[in-house]
């Protein structure tokens, strides 16, 4: 048996053993777990994930676990569709043709959350959905979000979890023309499980999307952000990953201005400690018909071990010649002269070494727009440095 | 006993040494000029005092209060009284102004076994000394010293001074790049804190500041040695016939 086979042999012991589905699902099923066992999972030879190796996934075996998204602040006309209702859009944006872990996910398809925002309906009430992991087990959470024309919401997807457990999540967005859509994901998951997941959004004419990516769990993360803009599209794609120990955070964005007068504004921010590794590649495509395309990415790494890894990497893509794209990495230490400066206002040096990391990660944190989200962001944050601290 | 004991202090930095053997003893309720052209080490020993860890102390002694000052923390030291107005006050961005004091003030407060503040009197204390140095109030939500004018900087750390009642303040080029307005008021920030029981080290380049903070001594410091010790009649000799007149150049120019 080959590699590829040996890893991909538990996964169809699993598939055989799903329940059916319809039949256009069970047919979508059917060619992803195909292209699933013809790709493998990934090495550290592919390009795409040079940094990250998966091998522990692809060795682990896992039971079929139920990814039941809990989903709460459904108000104001926005709807919980089932997975007939979601048809329509299902694997449109997530492509699995070349992404082992969204061809996995889309041939385990089974509890899709799906949402709907009618037009023009404006949802205040952030839309929350949660995953629980549950240790030895695989789930595979899909999630579909259809955000009709001039629509607003607020979407709060979370992960948490406890022991050693693989979590491999697909969310879509199709944001209609002019919808505004602030996203937020909180991955917290248990610090011994592995987290993939890929968001793809499809965002039309003027619309305004948000995604914030906050990352402070697992022990292997592969975060993908993939979005497609359109005439006059903004889009605000940025992260914050806090790692210590063993962890390793991989973040792949995409953002593709297919068309003209696009603006999109990326900024990641990583805090890294001890052994932690940190990989950070970010692709920004302008497409020839996208003129007047406006588009900024940076990365910042604050490192505070001397062991710890980034490896950070812009990938730009411009066939356009009218446009403005600039970006920018930048990877540096704790400053001793603001350091030197707290403590000689008296406050202690780990004390000021907490103050001046969580100073570090307070403008990503700043840009939530949820208050109570925003609230136990900045606890966590703060018991995260305190930890720190006390070691 | 004296508040303040430096004897024969050396400190280098990169390897090139700096302060060649300063001597200087000051007493509680005293206001202590340095004065000296560039590249002298007046700054260097504002920053030995505060505790640097950039410069290096080769040799000497520093008794302050009765302790081994240079065996001390940064923080220690600020906890046992000793406040420096940087030359350069340094910018930290995501810390707010409100929230860096407060808590410089909780812990000065605790290590002197005091009980710490509560938000309100910490805002009413806070709110009577931003009205003596004549600061906008908003002025604390921001961060610390990020986009601050170069004045508003200086004040800010004379302001921060008035908070945190220090016994010993080190006051380094604090006049440097003020306008004559932003100097009065500065100088008045810390003339109201003139006191019996503290310290004042003011350390400058020019005599001007010396008109409006009256020194009780002035020390003239050159090429790392304070050559020349007086009343504040030496700032006024200095301000006629410059360091040339007593010999000395700018260290650069030298």
């Amino acid at each position: 048996m080959t590699a590829v086979a040996e890893q991909t042999g538990a996964w169809l012991a699993e598939f055989t053993g799903l329940a059916t589905v319809a039949p256009w699902a069970q047919e979508l099923r059917e060619t992803a777990f195909q292209r699933f066992a013809k790709l493998g999972f990934p090495t550290t030879h592919d390009e795409e994930w040079r940094f990250t190796n998966v091998a522990p996934i692809a060795r682990a075996s896992f039971k079929r676990g139920l990814a039941a998204g809990q989903v709460t602040g459904l108000t104001g006309g926005a709807q919980a569709g089932t997975l007939e209702e979601a048809r329509q859009h299902l694997g449109r944006l997530a492509a699995f043709d070349q992404n082992a872990f969204v061809a996995l996910n889309t041939a385990f398809l089974e509890n899709v959350v799906a949402i709907r925002i009618p037009h023009g309906a404006v949802i205040q009430e952030p839309i929350q959905i949660t995953y629980n992991g549950v240790a030895g087990h695989a789930t595979h959470p899909r999630l579909l979000i259809v955000v009709g024309a001039d629509a607003h919401c607020t979407i709060v997807e979370s992960y948490t979890g406890a022991g050693n457990y693989f979590t491999n999540a697909v969310t879509e967005i199709v944001a209609g023309d002019r919808a505004v859509v602030d996203h937020y994901k909180i991955q917290r998951e248990s610090l011994e499980a592995f987290h993939v997941a890929t968001l793809a959004a499809q965002l039309g004419r003027s619309a305004n999307f948000v995604s914030h990516s906050i990352s402070l769990g697992g022990a292997l993360v592969r975060n993908d952000v993939n979005v497609v803009l359109s005439e006059g599209t903004e889009a605000t794609i940025n992260g914050l990953y806090i790692v210590n120990g063993a962890q390793h955070i991989d973040n792949h964005t995409s953002i593709d201005h297919a068309k003209p007068h696009g603006t999109s504004h990326e900024l990641y921010k990583g805090i890294l400690d001890d052994q932690a590794r940190a990989v950070f590649n970010g692709r920004i495509i302008v497409r020839q018909d996208a003129q007047k395309t406006d588009s900024k990415q940076t990365n910042k790494n604050l490192v505070l071990s001397d062991d710890a890894v980034i490896d950070t990497k812009p990938e730009l893509q411009i066939w356009a010649d009218d446009v403005r794209c600039t970006h920018g990495a930048t990877i540096g230490q704790l400053d001793a002269e603001s350091l030197f400066y707290l403590q000689s206002r008296g406050i202690g040096k780990q004390q000021a070494r907490s103050l001046l990391t969580y100073a570090f990660a307070q403008d990503i944190v700043d840009r939530i727009k949820v208050p109570a989200l925003k609230d136990s962001l900045e606890r966590i944050l703060f018991e995260k440095f305190h930890e720190h601290r006390e070691k | 006993m004296a508040l303040l004991e430096i004897k024969d202090l050396h400190a280098e930095v990169g390897g090139k040494e700096i302060l060649k053997g300063i001597d200087l003893t000051v007493e509680a309720g005293e206001v202590h000029a340095i004065m000296g052209p560039n590249g002298s080490g007046k700054s260097t020993l504002a920053q030995v005092l505060a505790g640097r860890e950039l410069y290096v102390v080769t040799g000497g002694q520093v008794i302050y209060d009765g302790k081994d000052l240079l065996a001390m923390s940064p923080e220690d030291r600020a906890r046992s009284g000793i406040f420096l107005a940087f030359q350069y006050p340094v910018e930290i961005p995501g810390v707010s102004n409100l929230y860096f004091l407060k808590a410089a003030l909780n812990t000065i407060r605790k290590s002197r076994g005091e009980d710490e503040l509560d938000a309100m009197d910490f805002l009413n204390l806070v709110r009577e000394k931003m009205k003596l140095m004549e600061m906008d109030q908003t002025l604390l939500n921001r961060p610390v010293n990020a986009g601050f004018s170069g004045g508003e900087k200086k004040r800010n750390e004379i302001f921060q001074m008035a908070v945190l009642e220090p016994k010993l303040a080190v006051l380094d080029e604090t006049d440097s790049g003020l306008d004559i307005d932003a100097l009065k008021l500065v100088s008045t920030g810390v003339n109201a804190m003139r006191s019996p029981e503290r310290a004042m080290i003011v350390v400058t380049h020019y005599q001007r500041l010396l008109n409006h903070i009256v020194p009780d001594f002035v020390h003239v410091l050159s090429e790392g040695r304070i050559v020349k010790s007086g009343g504040k009649e030496l700032a006024l000799q200095l301000e006629e016939s410059g360091y040339a007149g007593l010999g000395i150049h700018d260290e650069e120019a030298a």
